[in-house]
């Protein structure tokens, strides 16, 4: 028989709060988590503006447990905060019972930030020859500076997979422990995969989701090369407007969604809350260039029509899209064409919003908290907006549920990611019934 | 289990420091051949481990479209590995892959479809080119010579951040390795990197088979890739006291796995790239069979993130999950392919992992591990492993394992140290584990049988 799926717990670190309700409210409230960056001096690079994590405590998650985990990175402290939270929602904290060889962990974790600024002092004085003018890097003059300033634990918690063995080590999950990074696509991918791991039978329950920080110099110089971020300084509250015309890119935001994926009977037997269930995931490459998505929107396409296919449902079926709508040009408008092609005479009729328009692009982390929000639209009955929409673009020509949330019924939503160099990947949850 | 489709190797392709593409991989295998030595790709002579393996040159050209070959220049290496691996594998299932067919070397139509051909690639965190980013770094220095960040931001005609090429983030995206050769091979279906160091494309090759099972997939090509050489990539681990600094030299005996002078492991790069098949369409297009995909387990050590579980109880459960998975049993094992890092901590927990599971029985089964003539191959470790342990399986021969002449009194492997020996196996199995992250995973592969 086939096993299926559900979400029991879940938990997250945004930059609009740290508890899923008081989020939530906020982002029903069209709140916006965007301000001047402040984890280093931003003001002089293109972007000075990002959506951040608070500063939190991770003692106020783990108690005494935290003392162990010093040293971790921002992305595996996210991690541990967001898992504890799912962890305790799912009433697995205190379930004795739990056969820990069968739990495993499956994020979508970043690289973790770069010693920026040991690796600026090691990089100027590799430059520097012995009269102090600066050439080209010398790799014993830059090894004789790093080995001096790097510093291991900081250059250890950068391995992308360090997030999710903090995580096995914190529940003592011995099960399947995996990490993937397919840029902004990576904790979709990575629950449909746990969600197939459990499925096949070899796990009954997965901590899953993505935690990722690139509010960092070299983060922030990346995306500001590739001109994907807004510029938009003196406006920064109101820059990230997916599917607006005059959208100019995205807002770099950072956080962790964790949730707990149970087998149904697992779930069952231990009384634990079913939240919804995970029916459906979709996962293609576009094959086609690094730089650009394909004209036609043919993977994100593809992979949506993979996850109708696997969940079983059609278009009519879903009530809600949490669209991956970053705000640049080019996504926006491919992926309104995907959905238009996917759902037919449908696509007018379906609720869409991005809720990167209050949280900003958490990358790697983006679709794990994309997909809580679908869970919550499910429990509550509504979905949220999609703020600074102001004016329409004849290229994006749907419903992006424009600036308030929406009171709906929602049997079943759909969660897009895409990543860089052509990753798509689409969720499918459904409210839960027998 | 009933209704899960079988999974098969049909292609196997390496780039590794003794060889690239599977016969020439083999050969040197069989000759005893060590990729180590001085590290040539860059001036090591300021770290404290100055020994490396390093890829025989080659040409990208060779390996690509020759539209493709302007897509070079948002290569990071470890990338074009991935790419030169991949060729390799897809010629050797006999694919006729989209860049087989625009080289020239098929007249097509592709033996595989598109939107049923998956990828799932192991990668590495991918260092910057130190010269490119540290030289525009410099370029941002304030009047008493230090780096500002003010400066950097600014940037200005080829200053701070515009000194860098619009295209930089790209060469460094992990999932590039994917992407790239997704392109180049024309694979639109599942397409995953998984990023775990050392146990990357463990991983990946047993996700790709799990893929093809469940008929999201008919062939996938799989495995990973990943250079550590290079300054950032060797300062790192020898920060974490990894790598072995007592044989500079004597690069060849630098990386003892499960030796009782073991002292630490050598950088290196290399890919390792497996075309995985479900059974029928393996079948329906006449391919070769190497061996059946028959078992995976996947587990995580919970001792500890940052280093290895003196029990080796991550280990010895993805043996077990392993084993199980393919309905077999220990005494049907007939062929042991540990990790072997060289690192005492590292191996005596691979070792007990394996103690665990096989107990008395392991000196009777033969051993090999790579890491003696290859050192740290990164993300790509597993793909290489697990292609030497087919060959083993495919060409009834068990190589020689380079270094392993005295065991660690931990290690009850049984490596063979001269001449290759026969053996006819019938089920073999290969360990791999993140040296920090704690995945550990393993893969059981069969002879194939109707």
């Amino acid at each position: 028989m086939e096993r299926r799926v559900v979400i029991s717990g879940m938990g997250w670190v945004t930059p609009l709060g740290n508890t899923i309700e008081d989020v939530w409210q906020r982002i029903l409230r069209g709140e916006s988590g965007v301000a001047a960056t402040t984890l280093f001096d931003a003001s002089t690079f293109p972007s000075t503006f990002s959506a951040q994590v608070k500063p939190f405590s991770l003692e106020d998650f783990l108690g005494a447990d935290a003392a162990a985990h010093e040293g971790a990175s921002r992305n595996s402290r996210f991690a541990l905060a967001a898992g504890m939270m799912a962890w305790r929602s799912a009433v697995l904290d205190g379930y004795t019972l739990l056969d820990r060889t069968r739990v495993g962990v499956y994020l979508g974790g970043g690289e973790g930030p770069l010693d920026f600024g040991s690796f600026a002092a090691a990089a100027l004085a590799g430059c520097r020859n012995a009269e102090g003018e600066v050439e080209r890097l010398d790799t014993v003059r830059w090894a004789e500076t790093g080995m001096r300033v790097l510093d291991p634990t900081k250059e250890l918690e950068q391995d992308p997979n360090l997030a999710a063995g903090h995580l096995a080590v914190q529940f003592k999950a011995q099960g399947p422990s995996l990490n993937t990074l397919t840029a902004c696509a990576a904790s979709t991918q990575a629950i449909g995969e746990a969600a197939a791991v459990i499925r096949y039978g070899d796990a009954d329950v997965m901590v899953s989701g993505g935690t990722h920080s690139m509010i960092h110099p070299l983060g922030v110089t990346g995306f500001n090369l590739l001109t994907a971020l807004s510029t938009r300084n003196d406006s920064c509250l109101t820059a990230s407007r997916p599917f607006d015309r005059t959208r100019d890119g995205f807002v770099l935001g950072e956080g962790c969604g964790v949730l707990i994926l149970e087998e149904l009977e697992h779930a069952r037997r231990r009384g634990a809350p079913i939240l919804a269930e995970l029916v459906g995931f979709g996962s293609t490459a576009d094959a086609f260039r690094i730089t650009d998505i394909h004209e036609d929107g043919r993977g994100p396409v593809a992979s949506m029509r993979a996850a109708l296919d696997s969940a079983g449902l059609g278009p009519e079926h879903i009530d809600y899209v949490s669209a991956h709508g970053t705000s640049t040009k080019e996504n926006d408008k491919i992926e309104t064409l995907a959905v238009r092609q996917v759902f037919g005479d449908l696509a007018k009729k379906v609720a869409i919003s991005s809720i990167k328009s209050m949280v900003g692009h958490l990358i790697a982390a983006a679709g794990a908290v994309e997909l809580i929000t679908c869970v919550l639209a499910i429990r509550d009955g509504i979905v949220p907006p999609t703020i600074n929409y102001k004016e329409p673009d004849p290229n994006c020509d749907l419903d992006y549920v424009p600036n308030e949330p929406r009171k709906l019924g929602v049997q079943a939503a759909l969660s897009n990611s895409f990543g860089f160099g052509g990753q798509n990947n689409t969720l499918i949850i459904r409210k839960f019934s027998d | 289990m009933a209704g899960k489709r079988r999974v098969v190797v049909t292609g196997l392709g390496v780039s590794t420091p003794i060889g690239i593409g599977i016969e020439p991989f083999w050969d040197a295998l069989i000759r005893k051949e060590c990729g180590i030595k001085r590290a040539e790709l860059f001036d090591p002579s300021g770290l404290p481990s100055q020994v490396a393996g390093e890829l025989p040159a080659f040409s990208l050209g060779d390996h690509i479209p020759k539209s493709y070959r302007k897509s070079a220049k948002v290569m990071a290496r470890d990338i074009k590995i991935a790419v030169v691996a991949a060729y390799h594998a897809v010629t050797d299932a006999g694919l006729d892959t989209k860049c087989i067919i625009d080289r020239g070397e098929a007249s097509g139509p592709p033996n595989v479809i598109s939107t049923r051909f998956g990828a799932n690639i192991g990668a590495g965190l991918i260092c910057p080119d130190l010269t490119e980013l540290g030289g525009a770094l410099a370029t941002s220095a304030d009047a008493d010579g230090n780096f500002s960040l003010a400066l950097w931001g600014a940037g200005g005609v080829n200053k701070g951040i515009s000194a860098l090429t619009p295209l930089w983030l790209l060469k460094f995206l992990p999932n590039m390795l994917a992407c790239h050769l997704t392109i180049v091979h024309d694979a639109q279906a599942p397409s995953n990197t998984i990023t775990c160091g050392e146990a990357s494309s463990h991983l990946a090759i047993g996700e790709a088979a799990r893929t093809i099972a469940r008929g999201d997939a008919d062939v996938c090509v799989c495995g990973g890739a990943e250079s550590k050489v290079n300054p950032m990539a060797m300062a790192r681990p020898t920060l974490c006291d990894r790598l072995n600094t007592d044989s500079n030299a004597d690069p060849e005996h630098a990386c003892r796995p499960f030796h009782a002078s073991m002292a630490g492991t050598v950088a290196s790069e290399g890919g390792g790239l497996v075309i995985l098949e479900s059974l029928d369409h393996a079948r329906d297009r006449g391919a070769r069979i190497y061996a059946e995909l028959a078992g995976f387990g996947a587990s995580s050590n919970v001792h500890a993130w940052d280093g290895p579980d003196p029990d080796g109880n991550g280990i010895a459960l993805a043996l077990q999950k392993a084993i199980a998975d393919a309905g077999s049993g220990v005494d049907r094992i007939g062929l042991a392919a540990p990790l072997g890092m060289g690192i005492e901590r590292y191996d005596r927990s691979e070792a007990a992992g394996w103690n665990q599971v096989f107990g008395d029985g392991l000196p009777d089964i033969p051993a090999m591990t790579t890491r003696g003539a290859l050192g740290n191959n990164g993300a790509g470790t597993g793909a290489i492993d697990f292609a030497a342990m087919v060959m083993a399986m495919h060409r009834n021969t068990v190589p020689p394992s380079l270094n392993t002449d005295k065991a660690d009194p931990s290690s009850r492997f049984r490596f063979v140290q001269d001449d290759p020996i026969d053996a006819h196996i019938t089920e073999a199995i290969t360990t791999g584990y993140a040296l920090a992250g704690g995945q550990c995973a393993a893969l059981l592969v069969r002879r194939f049988e109707e």
